[in-house]
């Protein structure tokens, strides 16, 4: 694996697509036009690009869950089909089918993603089995959140992955909540990483959100599996802006204060990037583009036929 | 009809399961077998037996004991483009992965759009007598049926579990394939080599033309009984193993009721939402035929363990018999002997 220098350029352009994707969003959902559910990637961006740079595009396998949008744009899914997805239209990556909880390309091995919390885990740890069986000298890379590991199959897939010595980064985005409930509420102990450990699994904890950190580190952990074919597991704190699902803040609710700081830390840390980018002007032009683009083609798209129903149920 | 010879073995349903599964790992590398106990000593009443001595420990292991995670991890494989064949020591332990049969494995296909899909075979055991309990028991065959997405599966001969297991294997589909304790020393003539038993296909075992007998799994061995009874009277009864649950055929049972206007369903389950309400509704709704029914079934309550207890709760040959007769002669002054229905006397457990 190439040590490859982190780029700014690349880091802000995908930062700002997701953010300006998301932002998109919000500005459109009141008209009704995505009618499905969507849970926002804005606040934890950097964990994103920062792993997605790092990655070994189109050769790795990315496992995400249903708050996918950054993960997907950050390693470089169809943008025009995913927007065309969110729209219900027969021009999407699942002709509709999927929306945004299932969002999946194969074109660059996003595997469509799972709405159920934690469930596609062990399907990424059987992902990387079948690739060290098929002898395949590539890993897989699976995003869940902290809130994935109240679960009992997390333990179970982490154990697996480190039994057999599989090939799998394990991507902790530690926002601190599951909805509206407090990981304090819901962990006795909270060192995460400590536990993991001792289930025999190397660990590595970015407490800031720095994007060149976590794509350093990230690198590290993938040269690393490459090296020993053994899991490594990522904890990256981070914060959710926004309500779990949906498009509105939720500090209303008073079940968190709005904390000023973190509110910015997303913000500051584009801006950041920004400062270190010459062309920022014609990547914020080439991203209106894109989202004009891709918004136009969605629009344009036709519905799928109602036939489509029925097709792949089962493979033929 | 088969008959032995040297293509042609008398072999029992657990060495056919066997035979299956090593020819399916020698004809394609990317087949493996997994499950708690695979590799063990006693191999899944043999029907895993020194696999992982033949084909290695990497196409035959063991697990930890993680029922949701390891069927996660077999849909992952079978994503990545490999032919996983879990195996579960009881249909019970099946509901701990439920999530990943029912969310997961179903709907991957429908959700991508046909780009990705999970072939992976998971096989469960159905357990019986000799106090297997309330949890060692259960079918459960209609809780998969109901899911679009899975296919499954329960043959009852040697022949149909080897030919459906290799069909199994090589669909692209998640199935489930059910087997019963009670079948593994069964014995039956069984080709040697390759060869598929297609699904959505149920079989006619014995023709008859007074009642049509529609067995599942284990009952079909209780209907082969009931009509041996039935023929003490001259009724001749004809038996249908259902074989597929889903797809399910219902051509041969349409046939067979529009021939006899007669129908016993034995459930190898419970009645309650069974399959059997499911071909009853289907033979009104879409066939038009009309014919007297009746369902066998288990009681409608946990399994009890004791013995004292546990033949109220099955269907039995004469229990099947005697709701025949009544049916077709009218009469209610007929009690079937009992007779003793080999598989289960001969189990002594202990699992």
């Amino acid at each position: 694996m190439k040590i490859k220098k982190f780029d700014y350029e690349k880091a802000y352009y995908l930062f700002k697509k997701i953010r300006c994707t998301e932002e998109k969003i919000i500005e459109i959902y009141e008209s009704n036009i995505i009618k499905s559910p969507v849970h926002l990637s804005l606040g934890q961006e950097s964990i994103a690009v920062g792993v997605a740079l790092a990655s070994e595009k189109k050769k790795d396998i990315v496992f995400s869950n249903y708050r996918s949008h950054a993960h997907f744009i950050a390693h470089g899914g169809n943008f025009k089909k995913m927007w065309a997805e969110l729209f219900g239209k027969e021009t999407g990556l699942s002709s509709g089918k999927a929306g945004s909880m299932h969002l999946g390309d194969l074109g660059i091995n996003f595997i469509f993603t799972s709405a159920i919390v934690g469930s596609a885990i062990s399907q990424a740890v059987g992902y990387s089995l079948a690739l060290k069986m098929k002898k395949l000298n590539s890993k897989v890379i699976c995003y869940h959140g902290e809130g994935a590991m109240d679960q009992g199959t997390f333990w179970e897939s982490l154990n697996f992955s480190a039994l057999k010595k599989l090939p799998i980064l394990f991507v902790c985005e530690n926002n601190g909540l599951a909805i509206y409930s407090d990981q304090r509420k819901r962990m006795k102990t909270l060192d995460i990483c400590k536990k993991v450990k001792s289930f025999g699994v190397h660990t590595i904890k970015i407490k800031d959100n720095s994007t060149k950190n976590i794509f350093q580190n990230t690198q590290k952990a993938l040269q690393r599996i490459k090296k020993n074919g053994q899991p490594v597991f990522l904890e990256i704190s981070t914060y959710r802006e926004v309500d779990h699902v949906g498009i509105n803040y939720d500090f209303a609710l008073g079940y968190r204060k709005k904390e000023k700081q973190k509110m910015m830390k997303s913000l500051n840390e584009l801006k950041f990037l920004k400062q270190n980018t010459k062309n920022f002007k014609q990547i914020e032009k080439k991203i209106n583009k894109e989202i004009s683009d891709a918004l136009n083609y969605s629009l344009k798209s036709n519905f799928p036929h109602k036939k489509c129903i029925g097709s792949n149920v089962t493979k033929e | 009809m088969l008959q032995k010879n040297k293509f042609v073995n008398n072999i029992t349903y657990a060495d056919a399961i066997l035979s299956a599964t090593k020819i399916m790992l020698k004809k394609n590398k990317d087949v493996f077998v997994f499950g708690q106990g695979v590799d063990d000593p006693k191999g899944h009443y043999g029907t895993t037996l020194n696999l992982h001595k033949d084909f290695g420990e990497d196409r035959c292991f063991d697990t930890p004991i993680c029922e949701e995670s390891m069927t996660g991890v077999g849909i992952g494989a079978a994503i990545a483009g490999m032919s996983p064949i879990l195996v579960h020591q009881r249909m019970d332990f099946l509901m701990l992965a439920m999530n990943q049969i029912v969310n997961m494995a179903s709907k991957i296909h429908y959700i991508s759009d046909g780009k990705l899909c999970v072939p992976i075979v998971v096989r469960a055991c159905i357990g019986r007598s000799w106090g297997q309990g309330a949890q060692h028991s259960q079918s459960l065959l209609s809780t998969f049926a109901h899911i679009p997405g899975l296919k499954v599966i329960a043959p009852t001969t040697p022949h149909d579990v080897k030919g459906t297991l290799i069909t199994a294997i090589e669909d692209r589909n998640p199935v489930i394939f059910i087997e019963h304790r009670m079948l593994y020393k069964n014995k039956g003539l069984v080709p040697k080599g390759y060869y598929k038993v297609g699904f959505g296909k149920s079989r006619t075992l014995s023709k008859g033309c007074d009642i049509t007998l529609v067995g599942i799994s284990f009952t079909v061995i209780d209907c082969i009984n009931a009509k041996k009874l039935l023929q003490e009277k001259s009724i001749k009864a004809e038996v249908i193993d259902l074989l597929s649950i889903q797809p399910l055929d219902m051509s041969k049972i349409v046939s067979s009721v529009k021939k006899t206007k007669k129908l016993v369903i034995v459930e190898n389950d419970w009645i309650n939402c069974g399959v059997s309400s499911e071909i009853i509704s289907r033979l009104i709704e879409t066939y038009n035929v009309k014919f007297e029914v009746k369902r066998i079934g288990y009681l409608f309550t946990p399994c009890p363990t004791t013995s004292a207890l546990e033949e109220s709760f099955y269907p039995s040959p004469e229990k099947i018999a005697k709701v025949s007769y009544e049916m077709v002669t009218k009469k209610k002054n007929w009690k079937p002997r009992k007779i003793k229905t080999k598989e289960i006397e001969e189990f002594k457990g202990p699992f």
